[in-house]
């Protein structure tokens, strides 16, 4: 294959990459930016939406679309369920220490980590796919009679993985919504900009931090529900979109949630390209030096506020 | 009618108030005076929830209060305007005053009637509140208090770093309300300012409640503002 059919493809595998990363990182940075307090355990919720998803798809049967559908739904109500139950269990406990919230976290990584590998094992299960069209794309060729498209061998990407970009899209415009234009987005704002005022008026501040904790963790889940298809469910998938969530949070800005979004593409783009021309190490390790070089030179993030 | 009855309360295990009780009645202005770090500001947060109660009993209007979570007791008709203004900064005036209204549900009529007192809040309704001047985010603060309809108005050191004209702007709302009925208990350093508006005045020294005056009878008694104020 040529350079640019070459690139097309890159750049599509880095889109959906950068799609589902995007939802897991605006989960973070909505549990950091109105809390105030971060998340190490968000990638054990990610792995739980997946393993869930593939326990709902295998026990409803019948046809995949419906399994994956149903899973869909469930999966994200069932892991921000546990979430906001971690919360009022665990983090109000420790008062929403900033130290003493990441230790507590570290500890339910562990004990979902374990507790999913007793229970489901240590295999890798896929989930089929609800539908999985082979779309082969075309490419513009200067040929003997002008400029004309051809399709070339290999250049295709699925029907799936469209729509896992395109229901990501729609989902981050609805959090969007959420907290622009309804009330409950303003009572999470006027948390996250002052606790203490937004209680001195009536909000329910332990309520809404369970509340957001379920969101942020439910909205993980539901990438890892629409990675699944593609990628298969296993105990410790979590690792990487922790990783990378942090990375995405960093350099968009803490609790940013366009800027988030911004750095999600970038750092999503950038690691389905460099993994398929070079290798998926190296585009860890630039992302870790773009991560280093943000924290040095602008430490507030790209979109972030400077603090006052 | 807000009393405080013999409230204790601090921060982690520092004891800030003893005993400390006070009654403010509905329409009158009652002044909190005492040196820096005496528990002034301390004795709002205690009433707003923002502190837990050690010990003592708040009750307001017959009711005790005191048990109640902080979110639970702006409902009961608590308004609180800070040290500082603390707005909602990233938010816009408008959405400022929605949360205030929000508190206790208050209806389009009650927006309406505070913008009435603050014409200047009406033409900046979409502006954030970080961009409005220091004199028009004390006016929003006092808004967005005034939406709670509160039955009594906490004011910390509202007229800090104001100039003269919006300290006579501030002083005017606050004695409608005072006429209105509302209980206000009003921190302020300044004793000529406090003179002028206050009904009556309660001092207060390491947390303890001391002597609570008329506001007329201090002008002739320099010496009590000499002890408890005087550096």
């Amino acid at each position: 294959m040529e350079f640019g059919p070459y690139l097309m493809l890159a750049s599509l595998e880095g889109a959906v990459t950068a799609a589902v990363l995007a939802l897991t990182a605006v989960g973070l940075s909505l549990v950091f930016g109105v809390m105030r307090v971060v998340n190490v355990a968000h990638g054990e919720f990610f792995m739980l939406g997946a393993v869930l998803a593939w326990w709902i798809a295998t026990t409803m049967g019948g046809h995949p679309a419906a399994g994956f559908a149903a899973a869909l739904i469930v999966a994200p109500i069932l892991v921000g369920v546990i979430a906001a139950a971690a919360d009022m269990t665990i983090l109000k406990r420790v008062d929403y220490d900033p130290e003493r919230t990441i230790v507590v976290t570290i500890g339910l990584l562990y004990i979902i980590q374990q507790l999913t590998l007793m229970t489901y094992g240590p295999e890798a299960r896929p989930v089929e796919p609800p539908f999985n069209t082979r779309l082969a794309l075309p490419w513009i060729e200067w040929g003997e009679n002008g400029l004309g498209l051809y399709w070339p061998w290999g250049l295709s990407t699925t029907t799936y993985k469209l729509a896992v970009i395109g229901a990501a899209a729609v989902v981050l415009i609805g959090v969007w919504l959420l907290m622009t234009r309804t009330r409950i987005g303003l009572v999470m704002r006027a948390t996250q900009l002052d606790r203490e005022m937004a209680q001195a008026f009536g909000i329910p501040v332990e309520r809404i931090y369970a509340l957001v904790f379920g969101l942020g963790a439910a909205l993980a889940a539901l990438g890892a529900v629409l990675i699944v298809p593609i990628q298969q469910a296993h105990y410790l998938m979590g690792g990487d979109p922790l990783l990378l969530s942090f990375i995405v949070v960093i350099i968009g800005g803490l609790g940013s949630l366009p800027g988030t979004v911004v750095a999600a593409i970038l750092i999503g783009m950038s690691d389905g390209i460099i993994s398929v021309f070079f290798t998926p190490t190296l585009a860890k390790i630039l992302a870790t030096l773009l991560v280093a070089l943000v924290l040095v030179f602008r430490p507030q993030g790209l979109f972030g506020a400077r603090p006052a | 009618m807000l009393e405080l009855q013999h409230i204790d309360t601090g921060y982690g295990s520092a004891q800030v108030l003893r005993e400390l009780s006070l009654t403010v009645q509905s329409g009158e202005i009652h002044c909190l005076l005492g040196r820096n770090g005496a528990g002034k500001t301390t004795t709002m947060k205690a009433i707003t929830g923002l502190m837990p109660l050690w010990a003592g009993r708040i009750v307001l209007d017959g009711a005790e209060i005191g048990a109640l979570p902080a979110h639970e007791r702006a409902k009961t008709g608590i308004g609180y305007i800070p040290q500082g203004r603390r707005l909602f900064t990233e938010l816009t005036v408008a959405q400022n005053l929605e949360i205030g209204l929000m508190t206790r549900g208050a209806s389009g009529a009650v927006r309406d009637r505070v913008l009435d007192l603050f014409p200047r809040l009406r033409e900046r309704l979409h502006q954030r509140a970080q961009t409005l001047s220091g004199g028009e985010q004390q006016m929003l603060a006092t808004a967005r208090a005034l939406c709670i309809e509160p039955k009594v108005l906490l004011l910390d050191e509202p007229t800090e770093g104001l100039q003269p004209s919006m300290i006579d702007a501030i002083r005017t709302v606050i004695t409608r309300l005072r006429d209105a009925g509302t209980a206000i208990l009003l921190v302020e350093q300044r004793i000529d300012a406090v003179l002028s508006v206050a009904d009556r005045v309660t001092f207060i020294e390491n947390g303890r409640g001391r002597e609570t005056l008329a506001a007329r009878d201090l002008h002739a008694q320099d010496t009590i503002i000499e002890r408890y104020m005087g550096v």
